[in-house]
């Protein structure tokens, strides 16, 4: 196809080609756009970091819930009623002080759209993939994250069904907060792993 | 197929272009090639494996040329074509334009369908990851072709995207987390204390040597 000679030389500007395509599909019954407008509302709307941190919150909180989540991450999600696409099969990884846990997608972008939203850019872009599996401490490292020496990487790829969720260590001086309270200081970075509390 | 997509472990990318917050969609078009996307899987239901290798399939100079949501777009408009909804020319046509599609399928299906659902492997087993390099789709990524590793948990039976990918249908085989030392990987340029695990079809693996 793209060695079709017959093409146009020159490129058709994004926003056109978007519009081709969905016009077709639009004219062949295949999209419905007020329908999909809701879907696309609803990821803007509900899906995000906020959802994992409720789930971080928890099981900082609740031994018995954190049991639940590292034994059988999907049906302790699902008591908070995130599921859905891309969280099918979910795995909870858990940060210690020997051990800190880091996500990647190298083959494409997958994420836990559930717990975490749609993935941010950076998540997508061959930087982050094609380093991630390679020099995790160092490339942590520049992103601000200084692991220490002594401290194990365990790199999680995800590149099939399993979509895997950090569980960072609570840190120091939170012993007064609420669950509500520790939700909101659970980063995004910190639930891929990115970053430590 | 050892395509563009499958980056892990290649170097010159150069620094993570890390942002703390960003809108969903930064741009419109992103947010209606999503909403394409998300259209087109709604009604075509097709494997995910297809849709991923509708992306993968994309020329390399165009898939590190472009965006994320201009892979969404070139794929659906190619599973478009490919369905016969619509054609190069048209889609040229209402662009005004080039409109760039992705390279065609090179996938065969494996000579054996047969579902599994016993896995052949424990944790703590030692395997090896064959070196296969299929044409197609496959989620065995190059960087562990060939290599060792453990079994470090075991996920019951999936459907393997490689054969659903290619007109297979839904075929039954063990999934396991596999945990490949730096050292296995990455030989001189490793680096201790890293380790990295890849969830892998039984398909993918084989008795170490």
């Amino acid at each position: 196809m793209t060695a079709d000679h017959h093409h146009p030389a020159e490129l058709a500007p994004i926003e056109a080609r978007v519009a081709a395509i969905e016009s077709v599909l639009v004219e062949k019954g295949i999209l419905d756009i007020d329908t999909l407008d809701v879907i696309v509302q609803n990821f803007e709307d509900n899906l995000g970091p906020m959802n994992g941190a409720k789930v971080v919150a928890r099981a900082w909180t609740d031994p018995a819930y954190k049991e639940r989540l590292l034994s059988d991450a999907t049906a302790a999600i699902k008591e908070f009623g995130f599921e859905g696409p891309e969280g099918e099969f979910m795995v909870v990884v858990e940060n210690t002080p020997d051990v800190h846990n880091l996500v990647v997608c190298t083959l494409c972008s997958c994420y836990p759209w559930p717990t975490l939203g749609l993935p941010p850019k950076w998540y997508k872009a061959p930087a982050y993939r094609s380093r991630a599996v390679r020099e995790p401490r160092k490339l942590l490292a520049e992103m601000g994250t200084v692991i220490p020496a002594d401290v194990e990487i365990r790199v999680w790829d995800s590149s099939a069904e399993a979509r895997y969720l950090v569980l960072p260590m609570r840190p120091e001086a939170t012993a007064d907060m609420s669950e509500e309270q520790l939700a909101a200081i659970v980063t995004r970075d910190s639930m891929i792993g990115v970053q430590r509390l | 197929m050892d395509g563009v997509h499958d980056l892990g472990g290649l170097d010159g990318f150069g620094p993570v272009e890390h942002k703390d917050a960003e809108p969903l969609f930064e741009q419109e078009w992103e947010r209606r090639a999503f909403r394409v996307m998300i259209g087109w899987i709604a009604t075509q239901a097709p494997p995910g494996g297809r849709f991923r290798h509708s992306i993968e399939r994309m020329a390399p100079e165009h898939y590190l040329s472009s965006s994320y949501y201009e892979h969404w777009l070139t794929g659906a408009a190619t599973m478009a074509v490919e369905s016969g909804f619509t054609t190069q020319d048209e889609l040229d046509r209402r662009a005004g334009g080039r409109f760039p599609l992705s390279h065609p399928d090179r996938g065969v299906l494996p000579e054996d369908l047969t579902p599994r659902t016993e896995p052949r492997y424990a944790i703590g087993d030692e395997v090896r990851v064959r070196a296969w390099h299929p044409p197609g789709h496959t989620r065995a990524p190059r960087y562990v072709q060939g290599k060792r590793g453990t079994v470090v948990r075991s996920d019951g039976a999936h459907d393997i995207d490689d054969i659903a990918a290619h007109g297979g249908g839904s075929v039954a085989d063990p999934l396991y987390s596999v945990r490949f030392t730096s050292r296995e990987l990455w030989g001189e340029a490793a680096a201790d204390g890293e380790v990295m695990h890849v969830d892998l079809f039984e398909r993918y693996l084989e008795d170490p040597e």
